[in-house]
């Protein structure tokens, strides 16, 4: 069995274990191409049907092109979309500029889904974080306990072995699930390619600069690239030496910004 | 260059240099972006230190300030014969359900042990859970080389020692390689401070390493879940073990039940031919009306069985005690239970045995026992279809133990 499909079974295999035992599951879909590869896979345990909701959290701070992209294949594939956000927050103007970086994507982002996860009930949550993208993440399980404050207990972390996921305790509010947690970015770009997946424009070079992670405009910045097409990604990603958060701003503001983010619930 | 990579994971006694060992191996195979060293540094120049390679992997804020592994962090590097994700697990006995967790996802392991102080209780504990979890390619690193003066008989000493115990577990190192991983010294560099060696560098040995293949064996198709879409009912699972033929006449377990598998399908690929292990199908059978917990197999060699005999690790660090409940989890199956006898308990950082007909059993110990289970499951051995021979136990929601069928 090739690299890719090895990849693909482990991921298919956790989401019909998280959808066996949480009807009541929905995944986030940032637009991005990890949760659009995710969404994918989704789409391929269950035959080409998403049997849950998909969640975008929306911080309004989003690339048009995002918008664009999220409402045309929420329509072509049948989604059951969620668009949430933090009203107040949105209303009394937070922004990267108002508070800290820290403030911004814990109110716009993390309390936004807070705000979801209470109103749907939602007891589990898919996720397309990977293990590469940032050394905290790296320190994730495949299916995550959260408490009712949402905390991320990363210092008492449950033993995962042999695809035996920890069963909800009371103590459990919901469950973060991370089908994608063993890829890599070239990984992601190699099956994006192999199964000829829809990204946003935003990933593609225009005029020497493209976007290597993709979220809000004040925070992200675009890479100098000449890469224009998904083929010059891959062989871009096969000779770089700069890690693909390094145009992310919230992850830069002190040394542990990401593990204060996370730890507080963010994704 | 390989397709696919190899997982590794690197265990030993606390500040042994497993940390230390990860970043060297990062660093001079070129894997650590230029700003990764950077924020290295910064933040061993912020707490008043010299570069330290352990911060590639430790990167909770807890981990720096102690300077300890807490949990597993899975990185990668790249040689010219293929990609490596390394695990790096802690050190510590209180942070053990971590190590295994990440042992637990590894084709290979790297032991390091500290020459300047030997075989330690996390060495001897590590190298029980290697053997428990089936870990076969090992290699053992003797480190900080530079302390000893890179003196040939310690590490002889070190070497006849290590290779003693665990041959008394079935292991057979393939190496047993000097090294100091802080000054980057047999690495992926050879030194001529330890002329006197002339094997292979660390890279060189883990680039004769194979990815594990697939055996041939019997099928085991545990079913994961079942869905009725479009009027059809598709039963869904992963081939654990052997392969999965259209047509096929299979037995359905615990009940052995026959039936016959009509279809095998995937998204856009409805009429496959045959499903290879670790494939992820759904199946449309004829017969049995199947559901999650069922093992569809073409042999009936697996035991049926409400008492489960076995060796487990305990994970937790709250005791055992005779009769407490368990949820048994084996493949797909679930059940409640409890351990009904502890023939033997020890402790292995000291190999002996603690006690005999035990009724307890102490945290990090490991033991063999029965389970007693509230109805039947289908398990084989570990040694002969590891994927059905392996258990976790649960209490209250917590993965307490891990087990494997003897």
């Amino acid at each position: 069995m090739d690299h890719l499909t090895i990849l693909e079974n482990k991921s298919i295999f956790i989401i019909r274990e998280a959808y066996y035992r949480f009807k009541n599951i929905a995944m986030l879909w940032s637009v991005g191409k990890d949760s659009t590869t995710l969404l994918w896979l989704v789409r391929k345990a269950f035959f080409g049907k998403v049997p849950f909701p998909v969640i975008h959290i929306d911080t309004t701070y989003k690339f048009p092109e995002m918008y664009a992209f999220r409402d045309e294949y929420a329509k072509k594939w049948g989604l059951d979309l969620i668009v949430g956000s933090n009203e107040e927050q949105v209303s009394a103007g937070m922004g990267p500029k108002k508070g800290s970086k820290l403030d911004c994507c814990n109110e716009l982002k993390t309390n936004a889904l807070k705000q979801i996860i209470e109103k749907n009930g939602f007891k589990a949550l898919l996720l397309g974080i990977r293990r590469d993208e940032h050394g905290i993440r790296a320190k994730e399980r495949v299916f995550s306990p959260r408490d009712d404050n949402f905390k991320w207990d990363y210092e008492n972390q449950p033993a995962e072995l042999w695809d035996q996921y920890k069963s909800t305790a009371e103590e459990d509010n919901h469950f973060r699930v991370h089908p994608i947690l063993h890829m890599t970015e070239l990984d992601i770009w190699k099956y994006i390619k192999r199964e000829n997946l829809p990204i946003t424009g935003l990933y593609l070079s225009k005029e020497g600069k493209r976007f290597r992670s993709i979220g809000c405009v004040p925070c992200c910045n675009p890479i100098e690239s000449a890469a224009s097409n998904i083929d010059e990604i891959i062989h871009e990603l096969e000779t770089t030496h700069t890690s693909e958060r390094a145009g992310r701003a919230q992850d830069k503001e002190d040394a542990y910004t990401m593990q204060k983010l996370r730890s507080l619930g963010y994704m | 260059m390989e397709e696919r990579s190899l997982h590794l994971v690197i265990v030993g006694h606390v500040d042994h240099g497993k940390s230390t060992l990860v970043g060297r191996l990062l660093f001079d195979t070129g894997s650590l972006p230029p700003e990764k060293m950077e924020d290295i540094k910064r933040v061993c120049e912020s707490m008043g230190k010299e570069l330290d390679f352990a911060y590639v992997m430790d990167n909770l804020e807890e981990e720096r300030s102690k300077g300890i592994t807490i949990d597993i962090a899975h990185t990668f590097f790249m040689t010219k014969k293929r990609r490596y994700v390394i695990i790096d697990a802690p050190g510590h006995k209180e942070f053990l359900k971590n190590m295994i967790s990440g042992t637990s996802q590894a084709e290979a392991a790297l032991l390091l042990v500290d020459i300047s102080r030997g075989i330690q209780d996390q060495t001897l504990r590590h190298c029980h859970i290697l053997s428990l979890l089936g870990i076969k390619q090992v290699v053992v690193l003797v480190n900080k080389m530079d302390l000893v003066d890179y003196s040939e008989s310690l590490f002889k000493d070190v070497e006849e020692r290590i290779g003693t115990v665990l041959a008394g577990l079935n292991i057979k190192p393939s190496f047993i390689i000097p090294l100091s991983a802080s000054k980057g010294e047999n690495v992926a560099n050879k030194t001529e401070k330890l002329s006197w060696y002339g094997g292979q560098t660390v890279l060189e040995a883990l680039d004769s390493f194979s990815t594990l293949k697939v055996e041939e064996k019997g099928l085991r198709f545990p079913v994961q879940d079942c869905y009725s879409f479009d009027g059809q009912d598709i039963a869904v699972g992963r081939v654990e073990a052997g392969s999965l033929k259209k047509g096929q006449e299979v037995f359905i377990l615990p009940q052995k039940s026959k039936a016959r598998v009509i279809e095998i399908k995937k998204f856009q690929e409805d009429d496959m031919a045959v499903a290879p292990t670790g494939d992820c199908v759904g199946i449309i059978t004829e017969g049995v009306k199947l559901k999650r917990g069922n093992i569809v197999s073409d042999d009936t060699r697996s035991d049926i069985t409400d008492t489960i005999r076995a060796n487990i690790f305990w994970m937790i660090d709250k005791e055992y005690k005779l009769g407490i409940p368990l949820t048994f989890k084996c493949a797909t199956q679930e059940v409640q239970g409890r351990i009904e006898r502890i023939y033997k308990r020890f402790d292995p950082a000291q190999l002996e045995v603690v006690e005999n007909d035990s009724s307890v059993i102490m945290p990090a110990e490991i033991a063999e026992v029965e389970i007693k289970l509230d109805s039947q499951v289908t398990v084989d051995k570990f040694s002969d279809i590891p994927e059905l021979g392996r258990f976790v136990l649960e209490h209250a929601g917590y993965p307490v133990a891990g087990g494997i069928i003897i």
